[in-house]
């Protein structure tokens, strides 16, 4: 079938998003509708004394001005976090209370105060300047390293020392006696910058209280609108779950920030309540850099340990971790089991030991961001593998071969066991793309033109498909990771598949389809994806950690396994023959090795007319299925960029980018290579571009595009893709998920060619080119003082 | 709410009537900074006069050694005029490299002259060329023009009615955008004319546009980049910001100097 798995099928559903037509919580317009502006905090740090509204209220079109306490009142609850994690003494974490809307402290520039509703947006958010604050501003704390320092100011009275956790893996003590014997040892202090989400689409919510009903409903920009509702019910009492209907429309995006729900969704399903009014909010682009969850953000030293033949033989990392103001709600776990089970990397490593301090700041919280985790540890390896290389003379490609995993499944020292892969040829055949043997010369020819030629490494394995419940359960999640399906197959023979995943620009549309046509042989135009509302789907886990392939298509193919096996036992009975001797092809059910088979739908037909249907079947054809993995899955590709940087200026221009990658079996490849580029490009932009800064009173300095630097398009070159699949053994589809890796592994494959280029190894993203030049100059100055 | 009252006078006359009885007017040109600013609620003007509808404001011609190009002209329109290109092809160039295409599209030159932003590219050529700006009541010689960031020689409801730049025998313009805003962190303007070499900087310096004596020197004996060996700029008095410290943008001015008098035509 040609649309089936490994088909490069055009997106179905790109014709409503690139014709304007897509249908975005904002383009719902509601009975009743009022909208919302939120007053912030405008300081880090402030004790609120009073709160005068009246100027605002006294407005023409301002409906209600209501506050953080008036929610207490009413028992709405406060956020929570969904992963509990024990620090290294045994003793639990301890976090900041975050109220949907401040109490006492605003602890972040940016904060909720209180809500104004008016009938329009301009007057919502006119009256909102109008709202007076009265207030202490206090001592504020922002960068990671100086909120635990002695004397440094406290975010929350109950996290003394602004310490959050103390948490370690591995084994400490064979790592020391492991650097203690080493040959050689490399050591690095690397900052992992933090960065904004910016989605296309900004946050937004329209909650509609229907009093008759005593029923809520709720749009909003959620990758995972089941979460929502439970935790908005179970913990936030805004409604009981079965009187609340949560909706996630068309979403422009989310990169892990749509995850969580935020204060604002909370506040605007209470606001409609209290003031009988339909409430919408949607965030400008300041007050996204404001408020979405902020991503990275760690400062760690390594140590990496080598015998004189060059294998590891032991590594070490000890990490800062800014969650921010409050912990968000998957926050806890990104520098944690996100990160430190991923510190072996591709290498076979004997002895390994992760030490993480998460600590509480005034600024934004910091959670899960494309990769969340994985590109932290793989950035902390790869440049210090790089590094270690060029301190022992080595070529940089050789001393990966000489330490990559060769045999699988792989024990890592870490937890995780890796499922399958084949790393040598990945890097072959990324060499071989690359160019690497013609690399000198063209270093050569650069320099006579007066620029400076690097080239860098990157070679990582990630872990995606998150994830077996009980696993994540004993680590300390509050959830469990599987996802769920529901496969209708109509009278006429149609598919609708209902996934507990949610797209907001992966394409599942498409993909889900082409896995129903693989297996039904029907084109999948006759398939329909029904996903994103609570009232249609039923209970799932939503989109994040590439989980949609691995996960929700593994949920679909069991769905799809009971379905097939129903319409077989229809065909035997219809045309007279065993179920064994039935197969189903190119959109036919048929007797094996004979003419005799029926339509698809007929089958379908068949089912719901029921007339003949074998005896004790019951009619129709529905089914569904729960599938929880047995493991993550883990995608690995090695990457080479190659730079020529402008000594005069600074700029880096990047001038090849290869990736060759391993993502198991490929549903398709269009929509992975789109998943490659975006995912490379966002890891450029943290390696060269983005960096949300803080002044040290906590004010944002990069809260527009004016300052915060996202990547375009004549930022990146056209990359280079291939692929190496070494299928997972453990799910149905033989997948890996995709949807991180270029995120993940690019940012040390970028700062590993900069630093060969300029022949300064002392360089910290974001690579702009102030800090190419800085580096620069430093060279130059070292060389004039020999 | 504050409302603002939006005035589309036929002539300057009734532009400046207008804004004489406002209690806070603001000439509008092409809103690329006003409205946006406007949009944030860090302005909140009582009226607005748009001069864009008032005849005659947006030609564009050449005579007696001079292009005279009109305050309401677009950067677009500017950056297409074959009269520019003839005259003076590195304006045009200039006018072709300002913001996106719709800020081209709708910005205009005489708006950004009068707001004389520190980072805006027009500056850089008015004073580069040693341009006369036009208004209702007077010229201004640009060198007495420009009096720092944001702020012009203008008075209270003074309007710009046409910027008049004497042709030189070659100019060029580079500039070193900022990373994030595309707004020339430098940007450099050189001519040569009769009267000798003219170098004008933008973004670089914290009171705004300001000419580069010592590389005026240098170019005015031998107009060459090669002549720029040896000048530099003292980092004193350049803006720093996250983007670029003030030693790398006084390095920056040198290289983007160069590249200018390697561009000029």
């Amino acid at each position: 079938m040609s649309d089936g798995i490994g088909a490069r099928v055009e997106r179905k559903e790109d014709k409503r998003f690139i014709t304007g037509k897509g249908k975005y919580t904002d383009d719902f317009r509601v009975d009743n509708q009022a909208y919302a502006a939120f007053v912030r905090c405008p300081v880090a740090n402030a004790k609120i004394n009073g709160i005068d509204a009246s100027a605002a209220l006294a407005m023409e079109g301002v409906i209600a001005v209501h506050t953080g306490p008036e929610m207490k009142e009413d028992g709405i609850g406060d956020l929570i976090t969904g992963w509990s994690i024990t620090s290294k003494d045994g003793s639990p974490m301890q976090c900041g209370v975050w109220s949907p809307m401040v109490t006492t402290y605003g602890r972040y520039v940016g904060d909720a105060i209180a809500i104004v509703v008016a009938e329009t947006q301009a007057i919502a958010r006119a009256a909102a300047e109008l709202v007076e604050l009265s207030y202490d501003e206090l001592p504020a704390t922002v960068q990671v390293e100086a909120a635990l320092a002695d004397g440094a100011a406290q975010v929350h009275e109950n996290v003394p020392g602004n310490m959050i956790y103390d948490w370690e893996i591995g084994d400490e003590a064979a790592v020391n006696d492991a650097l203690a014997g080493a040959h050689h040892v490399t050591e690095m202090r690397m900052v992992n910058n933090r960065l904004s989400p910016n989605p296309m689409e900004p946050r937004s919510a329209v909650a509609i209280f229907d009093e008759a009903e005593d029923h809520y409903t709720l749009y909003t920009t959620s990758q995972n609108p089941h979460v929502a509702r439970l935790v908005l019910s179970a913990f936030y009492n805004v409604a009981p779950e079965h009187k609340l209907r949560v909706i996630a429309p068309d979403v422009g995006g989310g990169f892990g920030s749509k995850i969580y729900i935020y204060p604002e969704e909370i506040t605007c399903l209470w606001a409609s309540m209290k003031t009988g009014r339909s409430v919408k909010w949607t965030s400008d682009r300041t007050e996204a850099f404001l408020t979405d969850a902020h991503g990275r953000d760690h400062v760690t030293k390594a140590t990496m340990g080598f015998d004189a033949n060059g294998r590891i033989v032991g590594f070490k990392t000890d990490t800062l971790a800014n969650l921010g103001a409050y912990v968000s709600l998957f926050a806890t776990v990104t520098p944690t089991y996100l990160h430190g089970t991923l510190l072996s990397g591709c290498y076979d490593m004997p002895a390994i030991y992760g030490n993480v301090k998460a600590v509480h700041t005034n600024t934004v919280p910091v959670d899960a961001y494309r990769g969340a985790g994985r590109p932290e540890a793989t950035y902390t390896i790869e440049r210090m593998i790089e590094t270690a290389a060029r301190e022992m003379g080595m070529d940089p490609a050789e001393l990966r071969r000489k330490n990559f995993i060769n045999e699988f499944p792989y024990q890592t020292q870490v937890i995780l066991q890796y499922d399958s892969g084949d790393y040598h040829k990945t890097l072959d055949m990324a060499e071989e793309i690359a160019d690497v043997a013609g690399f000198a010369a063209r270093r050569a020819e650069a320099a006579a033109r007066g620029k400076l030629r690097g080239l860098g490494y990157s070679t990582f394995v990630e872990a995606c498909g998150i994830a077996p419940s009980a696993a994540v359960g004993s680590l300390g999640a509050a959830v469990g990771l599987w996802e769920s399906a529901e496969v209708r197959v109509n009278p006429v023979g149609s598919v609708e598949i209902l996934t507990g995943c949610h797209s907001h620009g992966q394409g599942h549309e498409t993909t889900f389809a082409q896995v129903v046509s693989d297996r039904l042989g029907i084109p999948v135009d006759n398939v329909s994806i029904v996903h994103g509302d609570t009232d249609k789907v039923q209970f799932g886990m939503g989109t994040y950690g590439s989980r949609s392939g691995p996960v929700g298509m593994s949920a679909i193919v069991k769905a799809l396994d009971k379905v097939e096996a129903k319409a077989k036992k229809i065909a035997a009975h219809t045309l007279e023959a065993s179920e064994d001797d039935i197969v189903i092809e190119n959109g036919e059910v048929k007797v094996a090795g004979t003419d005799k088979s029926m339509a698809w739908h007929e089958i379908g037909l068949a089912a719901y007319i029921a007339h003949n249907l074998p005896e004790g079947m019951e009619p129709g054809l529905k089914e569904a299925a729960f599938y929880d993995p047995l493991n993550f899955s883990f995608p690995a590709g090695a990457l080479i960029c190659e730079v020529e940087v402008d000594p005069d200026t600074g700029v880096t221009d990047i001038v090849k980018f290869t990736a060759v990658d391993d993502f198991g079996n490929i549903i398709n490849p269009n929509i992975v290579e789109g998943q490659v580029h975006g995912g490379v490009t966002q890891g450029i932009g943290q390696a060269m571009l983005e960096q949300v800064v803080y002044d040290d009173s906590g004010q944002m300095i990069t809260g527009s595009y004016m300052d915060y630097c996202m990547p375009r398009a004549d930022d990146v070159p056209s990359y280079a893709l291939d692929h190496n699949a070494t299928p997972s053994p453990l799910n149905p589809l033989g997948i890996k998920g995709c949807g991180e890796a270029g995120a993940i592994g690019s940012p040390p494959a970028v700062i590993n060619a900069i630093t060969d280029a300029i022949g300064n190894n002392d360089l910290q993203m974001p690579a702009t080119p102030l800090a190419v030049w800085t580096a620069l100059q430093n060279v130059k100055t070292s060389m004039a003082a020999e | 709410m504050y409302q603002t009252k939006y005035h589309k006078p036929a002539s300057i006359d009734d532009a400046v009537a207008a804004l004489a009885v406002a209690e806070d007017g603001k000439v509008l040109g092409g809103g690329q900074t006003l409205l946006p600013t406007m949009k944030q609620h860090l302005a909140s003007p009582t009226d607005l006069v748009d001069v864009g509808g008032i005849s005659g404001m947006a030609d564009i011609s050449v005579s007696d050694g001079c292009l005279t190009i009109g305050a309401g002209a677009r950067h677009a329109d500017v950056a297409a005029s074959s009269v520019v290109r003839d005259a003076i092809p590195a304006l045009a160039c200039l006018a072709g490299g300002i913001g996106d295409p719709a800020v081209r599209s709708m910005g205009t030159i005489g708006g950004s002259v009068a707001n004389n932003d520190p980072a805006a590219d027009y500056p850089a050529a008015v004073l580069g060329l040693g341009a006369t700006v036009v208004t209702n009541t007077r010229e201004i010689a640009a060198d007495d023009f420009f009096e720092g960031m944001f702020t012009t020689a203008l008075e209270e409801d003074e309007i710009i009615t046409a910027i008049k730049f004497p042709i030189p025998s070659s100019a060029g313009y580079s500039k070193f955008p900022n990373p994030a805003s595309r707004y020339a962190m430098v940007g450099v303007f050189v001519a040569n004319g009769g009267s000798g070499a003219r170098v004008a900087v933008t973004g670089a310096g914290q009171d705004g546009v300001f000419r580069a004596d010592s590389m005026e020197s240098a170019l005015s004996s031998n107009f060459s980049a090669g002549s720029l060996d040896g000048t530099s700029l003292d980092a004193d008095g350049m803006m720093a910001d996250i983007h670029g410290t003030a030693e790398y943008r006084a390095h920056l001015v040198s290289v983007v100097a160069k590249r200018a008098v390697t561009s000029a035509v």
